[in-house]
């Protein structure tokens, strides 16, 4: 970081400086991953991979990262964790940023597979954080490289050989508070060979709040493996999220991560996807729902190293008010991923003049047998579908409703698990009604 | 009772409708006939309320209440139905979730208690019979992969469930083949009563042969230029429009 650091760069080596010699783990790695960080600084709109999200000029402030919150504070924040609780789910719940023990059910998490708080395994040394970082493109980002650096609380999830996980495992942040704070989580989930697992990650947080939250989930999944991940970004009006996704995935899995948005007014969720081992199929999913001021930023690499892999993107962002959305996605195909089926698709409904969509499909194609395509469309809800649907009756908005929703569900059609598809479902409807 | 007096449509500073006047009464069949671009669905689609047209001047009365004021659902609302000539794909909106949006959507418009969903397959099932629809259509979305003759018998379901005071056939025999036009013109039959009009445009005598009008319009540039009755439409197939132009016209 050269002379010119913004006051958030300065802030945020204060705060390493005044918090490394408490948080657990190997002080060395959280030095690395900072002085890393600090090379380069927070990226900017000339940083390629974040042009339309430039976080120097969005993070005016380095905010202090949240302590442990107490009683009180766990009980306001609970009230807010209303994300999938109907879906049979297993809790952990991570409030501001670290383990909630007292509302976490982890006696009542699935048999056969073990759940570690992370500030526990990062005390203890467990084995599977040898397996960090197991996606090598994911390492050098900023983003990743501030939640090494600063990573307090999260899990290490752990689906042994074999092991069937019925009960979906729910990892639900809610955040609180009355002053601004940032977080720093990271989830380690390791699923081997033959095993399945439906991880849902849920974000809530108060409007009004300024808060920060970057967490980073990291999956490793054994060949033969089923995955379902969904993920939903509902924290308040006034958070920023930074978030990033790497999966390491072996041969013949089954993998699939949806990503909702309907919160925070600043949003960037990374994805990092590496095939690793032959005859994998994996999705990555997006629904948006953007609004006001909001501006959301999926980014995604694809990275298909190995032969006979196929991967689906289909990611829908509906933006009304002056809402701005983003999508990069880049597909790799190494040289010798020959028969590498890739197919990307990217669509924006704009219900107002003041929405923006940013499309950035990308294709790095260094194999010469291989399918893949991309699309990205930008458009108003069509006028003749909506008259169709009018003529037989429906009033404006719920004809709007109803094309937004059909539009919406082309991506949630792909989360497997109903329950968590209802769920999604009612997001949508609860957030469509709330456009009056 | 349907009443369009001196209609003027514009689209795009092209004179389309030219003081049209028109009167369907209740129960009655009337046909509409006319050469390519005379205005036919043009007439379809301001009655039913498409908002690209431009009104100039005229009214459109159904039952006294002029409906040009009203938007498209409160005229649906009100009674009136176009069977669409292209019927719309909706990929992602289920055959019954929009038969019961629709449905729905009028009886709440008119007061009325909304159908639960076994009361709507009852009635969904009802008219399916009828139009040989298979159930299995009704699971997938809206017409997205139906034939064109499918898509016309999901019309035709439609305005059987919706029971609307004026039905607007726009072009409903093209592409149908024969089994096609005999099983929908029989929904049709079915739904006419003396309280319910018709209004049904075609370019062929054809349909005729099995929806039996009571009237028989020709239009030409945008005006109806002669009326008469069923036998009018076999004095068209016979000897063609030559003796109705009227100046060239370049809409549809």
């Amino acid at each position: 970081m050269a002379a010119d650091r913004t006051p958030a760069e300065t802030g945020l080596a204060a705060l390493f400086d005044r918090l490394k010699g408490s948080l657990p783990g190997d002080v060395a790695v959280r030095e690395g991953a900072l002085a890393g960080f600090a090379e380069r600084g927070l990226p900017h709109r000339r940083v390629e991979e974040f042009k339309y999200t430039d976080l120097r000029a969005l993070l005016r402030e380095a905010p202090p990262f949240a302590e442990r919150p107490g009683p009180a504070d766990l009980a306001m924040a609970f009230n807010y964790g209303r994300a999938f609780t109907d879906v049979g789910a297993a809790h952990l719940t991570i409030a501001n940023g670290h383990v909630a023990t007292e509302l976490t059910e982890t006696g009542a998490m699935p048999a056969g597979i073990e759940v570690v708080p992370l500030n526990a395994a990062l005390a203890e040394g467990h084995p599977l954080l040898a397996q960090l970082g197991a996606v090598e493109l994911a390492r050098l980002n900023p983003v990743y490289e501030l939640n090494t650096a600063f990573m307090a609380d999260g899990a290490v999830i752990h689906v042994p050989a074999g092991v069937a996980v019925a009960q979906p495992v729910h990892l639900r942040f809610v955040n609180t508070g009355l002053a601004t704070f940032a977080t720093a989580t990271r989830v380690l989930v390791v699923v081997e060979a033959g095993a399945s697992l439906v991880l849902l990650e849920s974000h809530e947080g108060p409007d009004g709040l300024a808060y920060q939250t970057n967490g980073v989930v990291e999956m490793v999944v054994g060949d033969g493996a089923t995955v379902q991940h969904v993920r939903l970004n509902a924290e308040g009006r006034d958070a920023v999220a930074l978030s990033t996704l790497t999966a390491k995935l072996g041969a013949d899995v089954t993998f699939a991560s949806l990503n909702m948005v309907t919160g925070t007014t600043l949003s960037r969720h990374q994805v990092y996807v590496q095939f690793s081992g032959e005859n994998t199929t994996g999705r990555i999913d997006g629904a948006n729902l953007l609004g006001g001021r909001q501006h959301a930023d999926t980014t995604l690499v694809v990275d298909h190293a190995v032969p006979h892999c196929t991967s689906r993107e289909m990611h829908k962002t509906v933006l009304d008010g002056d809402a701005t959305g983003v999508f990069q996605g880049k597909i790799i195909v190494r040289p010798h991923a020959q028969k590498t089926d890739g197919g990307m698709k990217s669509d924006a409904l704009l219900l107002s003049e003041g929405a923006t969509m940013n499309n950035k499909p990308e294709l790095e194609i260094f194999a010469d047998d291989v399918v893949c395509g991309h699309g990205a469309t930008c458009g108003a809800l069509d006028e003749d579908l909506l008259f169709y649907l009018k003529s037989r009756g429906l009033p404006q908005p719920e004809a709007e409703s109803l094309l937004l929703q059909a539009f919406l569900g082309q991506a949630l059609e792909f989360v497997e698990h109903e329950g968590v598809r209802d769920a999604l479902i009612a997001r949508v409807e609860a957030w469509l009604a709330s456009r009056g | 009772m349907l009443e369009i007096k001196n209609l003027v449509v514009q689209i795009e500073d092209n004179r389309i409708l030219n003081g049209l006047d028109l009167t369907v009464s209740d129960g009655e069949v009337a046909d509409i006939m006319g050469p390519n671009g005379s205005g036919k669905s043009t007439l379809s689609y301001v009655i039913a309320g498409k908002e690209d047209y431009e009104v100039l001047d005229g009214e459109i009365l159904l039952d006294g209440e002029n409906v040009l004021e009203m938007e498209a659902d409160a005229r649906a609302a009100a009674g009136i139905f176009l069977a669409f000539q292209y019927p719309l794909e909706i990929p992602g909106v289920g055959t019954m979730t929009f038969l019961k949006a629709a449905m729905n959507a009028q009886r709440k418009a008119r007061g009325e208690p909304e159908l639960t969903t076994p009361e709507l397959i009852k009635s969904v099932n009802a008219a399916g019979e009828t139009l040989e629809i298979k159930r299995d259509f009704l699971k997938r979305a809206l017409n997205v992969g139906f034939s064109g003759g499918e898509k016309k018998r999901m019309e035709i379901l439609q305005m059987a469930l919706l029971q609307p005071r004026i039905c607007i056939l726009d072009e409903t025999d093209s592409g149908l083949d024969i089994d096609a036009l005999r099983i929908v013109s029989e929904g049709v039959n079915k739904l006419r009563d003396e309280k319910r009009a018709f209004l049904v445009i075609t370019h062929y005598q054809r349909l005729l042969n099995y929806i039996v009008p009571d009237t028989v319009h020709v239009m030409s540039a945008g005006r109806i230029v002669k009326t008469g009755g069923k036998e009018l439409a076999l004095e068209l197939e016979a000897n063609g429009y030559a003796d109705y132009r009227g100046p060239a016209t370049e809409a549809a």
